[in-house]
């Protein structure tokens, strides 16, 4: 028995020419049954996401499961030439469980791909394409990329700066849900920060800009409250999240003038998130005590720390993953004959 | 036997130390079961040899300097099992292994102590008294690693140091709290401790007297400019942490006027 996997992803092919081979879920039952067709084929599974869109097949005859899959491709694309990747039992496995653990994403280490790699084996099972060789491979491939997780730092701290603000939020807060949020400048970086900080919890947000029909906008977008620009430090006194990016060209908020204003903050931490270029807050603010201030450039840092953290990570998820897949083709040597 | 013990529990916290040491030199430190195992094994052993030694002392094993010590160590991982289940703050116990550890090999330093010899019943109030007050330091001894991984923390947020021990190291609200609840605990206990003393009528060396009457007039001060808001967090951890060197640095003398007494 043979394990086979093809298609295109990230690496290879263009965002162009990804969507035509995508396989969208209400097709997916049509393109398994036809799958299922090519002689010599006895279980498959599409997996098709943004970044990629792979078959996994096990046949005894490998060859000409290929040529049947070029032709259900050049079906599909009306005759498209793509770089599509073949690959035998070891490599194929090798690369289901380097997909499975985040390894071949384009941000490494992100685990949303498991999700997709479980609804699109689930859906292969509902179907009923899968057989024996292809239930183990998946769900050898689901058990990898949890141990990958667990034991490797390749999950490790967050590569957006959106995701590194709302890392940094939970490291002074905890829990986000009883925070307030105040968006100083509705600008699109603002936005998707806010909106990361909403979607971790926190459910008051202010949000502040020079044209209020913006504001309102955005707050009604958010589920938030807008304030006139000139009234924001009135608004001020719960605030322990504070946005920034307006375009203002010299510093908004002073220490001087958040001196003030927290003295009624009764020693609650503040988090400020400058974003704006040029800065929005005085970098002396972060002198202040319970102020904790973080402009573009090193929320950067962090995330480019992260990616190295990361990268540092591989050759140990690597060698986990060589290890289960030899586990794997053992397996399968040692039963070679089980079509369904 | 109790000697295999003490041995016992501190080659548990020496691995546990150098795990956690070897896990921050390779940039993967986090929470983990090493820790807790090595801090049960510890706890075990001291219970143990605690055991014996009142059997054979009949009367609770702080007499001397080695005995204070040993039992501070018991009290602050009691204190670290209470707290560290309710607050589940990740890594205290990675932080409180390494003191512990620095208090028992100071006991193993200390002055020989005396071959056991039965003291006979004591005052229970004095017993009950001198009991509680090394678990009123073992919950100082708590608020002041929760306040050193404040201090930390504040650092790794105030300097924008991603890594590790930022990723790893609880919330800083939450250590604030935690510090701050600790002193309460142990200000309530020693409280607790001095009104048992004062009942029992002991006699007190003058300045014994006066460095515990400091101690708790320090911690007392510190929750009560917190309550008021009078002393941020930041300050409160430093207080603590400085409070906690100060009570390591006069056991050893508040223990012999106690003994030459």
């Amino acid at each position: 028995m043979t394990i086979l996997c093809a298609g295109i992803n990230h690496r290879n092919a263009a965002l162009e020419v990804r969507e035509k081979f995508a396989v969208g879920n209400h097709e997916l039952q049509e393109a398994l049954t036809r799958l299922r067709d090519i002689d010599g084929l006895f279980g498959a599974v599409i997996v098709s996401t943004c970044n990629r869109v792979e078959f996994y097949a096990s046949s005894v005859c490998p060859l000409r499961v290929m040529d049947g899959l070029r032709q259900f491709l050049s079906t599909r694309t009306g005759g498209l030439e793509a770089p599509f990747h073949t690959q035998d039992s070891l490599l194929s496995v090798r690369h289901l469980f380097r997909v499975a653990s985040g390894l071949d994403s384009m941000v490494m280490g992100e685990t949303e791909i498991l999700g997709q790699l479980k609804q699109a084996y689930q859906a292969a099972v509902e179907h009923g394409a899968t057989n024996t060789y292809l239930n183990k491979l998946f769900q050898h491939a689901f058990r990898v990329a949890k141990q990958v997780r667990t034991e490797t730092g390749i999950t490790r701290g967050s590569t957006s700066v959106g995701s590194v603000a709302v890392d940094l939020a939970g490291k002074i807060f905890g829990d986000l849900s009883a925070r307030k949020v105040m968006i100083l400048g509705a600008g699109d970086t603002s936005e998707r920060v806010a909106r990361s900080m909403v979607s971790r919890g926190v459910r008051t947000v202010i949000v502040a800009n020079r044209t209020f029909d913006r504001a309102a906008a955005l707050a009604d977008q958010i589920g938030g409250l807008a304030v006139h620009f000139d009234h924001w430090h009135t608004a001020f006194d719960d605030v322990d999240i504070l946005i920034c990016s307006t375009s203002a060209p010299h510093p908004i908020v002073t220490k001087e003038k958040l001196e003030s204003i927290l003295r009624t903050h009764r020693e609650r931490p503040l988090f400020i998130i400058d974003l704006a270029v040029p800065r929005d807050v005085d970098p002396t603010v972060n002198e202040l005590d319970n102020v904790y201030l973080y402009d573009i450039d090193s929320l950067e840092n962090i995330a480019r720390q992260s990616i190295g953290i990361r990268q540092a990570e591989l050759a140990r998820c690597e060698s986990l993953i060589e290890r289960h897949a030899g586990d794997f083709i053992k397996w399968m040597r040692t039963h070679p004959s089980m079509p369904r | 036997m109790d000697a295999y013990l003490l041995m016992g529990a501190t080659f548990c916290l020496l691995l546990s130390s150098g795990y956690t040491l070897f896990q921050l030199g390779s940039g993967r430190l986090r929470p983990g079961r090493v820790n807790l195992a090595a801090m049960v094994g510890t706890f075990v052993c001291l219970s143990i040899d605690l055991w014996l030694r009142g059997q054979l002392l009949h009367s609770c094993p702080i007499n001397s300097l080695f005995d204070v010590l040993v039992f501070m160590a018991w009290s602050t991982i009691l204190i670290y099992f209470i707290v560290g289940s309710a607050y589940r703050l990740s890594l205290l116990g990675a932080f409180t292994s390494p003191l512990v550890l620095c208090i028992l090999l100071v006991a193993l330093l200390a002055p020989p102590q005396a071959p056991f010899a039965a003291l006979g019943l004591r005052d229970p109030w004095i017993e009950f008294h001198a009991a509680l007050s090394v678990i009123a330091y073992g919950a100082f001894a708590l608020a002041g690693i929760a306040g050193f991984m404040y201090l930390l923390q504040d650092y790794q947020l105030k300097n924008r140091k991603g890594g590790v021990l930022l990723y790893n190291l609880p919330p800083i609200t939450d250590l604030g709290i935690a510090n701050t609840r600790l002193i309460w605990l142990g200000l309530g206990l020693l409280t607790i401790s001095f009104v048992a003393g004062i009942v029992s009528g002991m006699q007190v060396n003058t300045l014994k007297f006066w460095t515990s009457a400091t101690i708790w007039l320090a911690y007392a001060l510190m929750v009560l400019l917190r309550q008021i808001h009078t002393l941020a967090p930041r300050r409160t951890a430093t207080l603590s942490v400085a409070a906690l060197a100060f009570i390591l640095l006069t056991l050893p003398v508040i223990q012999h006027l106690s003994t030459s007494k």
